[in-house]
């Protein structure tokens, strides 16, 4: 459903109640998987389930081919036995053991001669080495997450869970511990998902997307096929439809605009000081795109992009309609009302002009220099 | 003074505590982290000894225990003597009756365990016996001492459980409150006050040492 044919890590689970369960999905190494729904929703049952610390009814969980859970079969792992890195909602770090005494205790699959320095290095590469003694209840909420994820690689997991790994942490610290996790995305070869209840996380994290509602996925697929769809009421309600891409800085203009390249052409961002060849993640909302038919002249915006209807979609009972808009290769979306649709006749292959004022994009950085120096390596 | 009421009354204490205190870490445990069905009732019966006039227990220990039941033809057919009127009675006596100051610190010391921490023992590789050892039980230490001394000064003090069980055999079954009862009624004021004043001076002890491990578990957790 989700994703490559033979993933690193596979998953099936079904059950009616107490929690209902209806998904299958895979994830690949490099690939971080966001489950975005409402709290509620089963999102970390899920999690609990690849872990083996919840036993749906109906289940099966594969790693590099092999089965740790599969209910037709009677297969079941023991969750000590499965390489699993777990990062807790609220971290449950152990309150008794020292960071170090945290993550060693996750060095059982290790000679004890090799565990104290394979400990420095993983708390070294979360740059807590100097807090290595203290205790979780004497760190600051950053620092036992940092702890968290630490003690998370340190078994050398065939895949990384996080569970609302921001939750419990204040918007700046956020921002660093996200910067994190996408380093790590790009050195470990292993298959990370993400349970989140902010798009946020998604936005800047996600290489695919499982949305889901009431334990059932609603859809799932790559960050920038998902988020081109017009048809995702539930995302649409959620936090609004808005095309997501990967773009490159090219270089920054002299009045505050910055140049990013994309598939089909340039953008003009405000600019945020990013060196140039810099990879970065822009979200264009589907509200903030207007549409025209001919190339309008005399305007304040700098972004008018050319391409063609590719889709018309109407949700039941709200007025603005989404268009989707192919510019080259990248599938933008726009919300316009039924008078708009009315009047320049927008149907699929209508050739039209897009327009986005510089300030609406949304520019993310996807690698911000943590890279090389601070990521996790696993021996 | 009477040390060797002081001798049994010690011995009857440290007995029970090594007795209960397995029992207890698994009882406690079990009913901290299982829902099962009857636990409710489980639970009121392991409370019965907190509340049920001492005799009474006794009464009921000395029927089921007795030289004509089934568990007194056992216990004879093991030890070699019945089971009233012997330290080795007294001690089952004991261990039974001081059951819930055993089970309940134990248990609302595991229940204080966040269970998301005790999921993470597992997912960091930690067998269900590691997990046991080096995560629960540390963190619920300082109630498993708690229980420990609770159930060690319960002991010293009990006084109708042992004397309908054990009566009051100098060496086997006299322990210090009963001597203070025998002393009284030989009119030696004197030696019953000093024996009263051991039992005082250890109580405080005991309950000054749960109360600053009880604060130490609040201060743990996080």
């Amino acid at each position: 459903m989700c994703g490559v044919s033979e993933p690193r890590l596979s998953v099936g689970l079904r059950q009616a109640g107490p929690i209902p369960l209806d998904v299958e999905f895979g994830c690949d190494a490099g690939q971080v998987l966001a489950i975005f729904g409402p709290s509620g929703s089963g999102k970390t049952t899920i999690l609990r389930s690849i872990a083996g610390l919840y036993r749906p009814d109906h289940a099966t969980v594969r790693s590099n081919g092999v089965a740790w859970t599969d209910t037709a079969s009677g297969t079941f792992v023991p969750p000590h036995q499965r390489a699993v890195g777990f990062v807790f909602q609220e971290y449950a770090l152990f309150p008794h053991l020292t960071a170090e005494g945290n993550v060693t205790a996750a060095l059982g699959h290790l000679p004890h001669a090799d565990r104290r320095s394979r400990a420095d290095q993983l708390l070294r590469s979360v740059r807590l080495h100097e807090k290595a003694n203290r205790r979780p209840q004497e760190l600051s909420g950053g620092e036992r997450q940092r702890v968290a994820l630490a003690r998370a690689l340190a078994r050398e997991p065939a895949v990384l869970l996080l569970d609302e790994p921001f939750a419990a942490v204040d918007r700046h610290v956020r921002r660093g511990l996200q910067d994190e996790v996408n380093a790590l995305r790009r050195t470990l070869d292993l298959p990370m998902i993400l349970v989140t209840h902010d798009f946020d996380d998604v936005v800047r994290l996600a290489t695919h997307v499982l949305l889901l509602e009431r334990g059932r996925a609603v859809a799932c697929g790559p960050m920038t096929t998902l988020m081109s769809r017009p048809d995702l009421a539930w995302l649409r309600e959620a936090v609004g439809l808005g095309a997501v891409f990967e773009a490159t800085v090219r270089g920054s203009t002299n009045h505050g605009l910055m140049l990013l390249g994309f598939d089909a052409g340039t953008l003009l961002a405000a600019d945020r000081r990013l060196p140039t060849g810099t990879t970065v993640r822009v979200r264009i909302p589907a509200r903030e795109v207007i549409l025209a038919t001919h190339r309008p002249e005399g305007l304040s915006l700098h972004n008018v992009l050319v391409g063609r209807v590719s889709a018309v979609h109407r949700d039941p009972g709200i007025d603005p309609v989404i268009v989707q808009v192919e510019v080259g290769r990248l599938l933008l979306l726009a919300e316009v009302t039924q008078d708009a649709i009315d009047r320049l006749r927008l149907a699929p292959g209508t050739p039209v002009h897009a327009l986005v004022k510089s300030v609406s994009i949304d520019v993310v950085t996807t690698d911000s220099g943590l890279g090389a120096r601070d990521s996790v390596t696993t021996t | 003074m009477d040390f060797v009421a002081l001798r049994v009354s010690l011995w009857l204490g440290a007995g029970t505590i090594l007795i209960l205190l397995p029992f207890g870490l698994w009882l406690g445990r079990l009913l901290a982290l299982k829902q099962f069905r009857g636990k409710l009732f489980l639970e009121a019966l392991l409370t019965v000894p907190l509340v049920l006039p001492p005799t009474a227990l006794g009464f009921y220990l000395l029927v089921t225990f007795g030289a004509r039941s089934p568990l007194g033809q056992a216990f004879q057919a093991v030890v070699g003597h019945s089971l009233p009127f012997s330290f080795q009675g007294l001690l089952v006596a004991s261990a039974i009756a001081n059951i819930p100051f055993v089970v309940q610190p134990i248990q609302r010391g595991f229940e204080a365990i966040p269970s998301d921490v005790r999921d993470a023992a597992s997912c960091c590789g930690l067998t269900p016996w590691q997990r046991f050892t080096r995560i629960e039980v540390p963190l619920a230490w300082p109630s498993i001492l708690t229980a420990a001394i609770l159930t060690f000064a319960h002991t010293l003090g009990e006084f109708g459980v042992v004397l309908m069980v054990g009566g009051n055999l100098p060496g086997q079954t006299r322990t210090l409150s009963i001597a203070i009862y025998d002393r009284m009624q030989a009119f030696d004021d004197r030696s019953a006050g000093v024996m009263a004043a051991t039992l005082l001076v250890l109580a405080l002890a005991t309950l000054m040492t749960t109360t600053a491990l009880s604060r130490r578990v609040g201060v743990r957790r996080v």
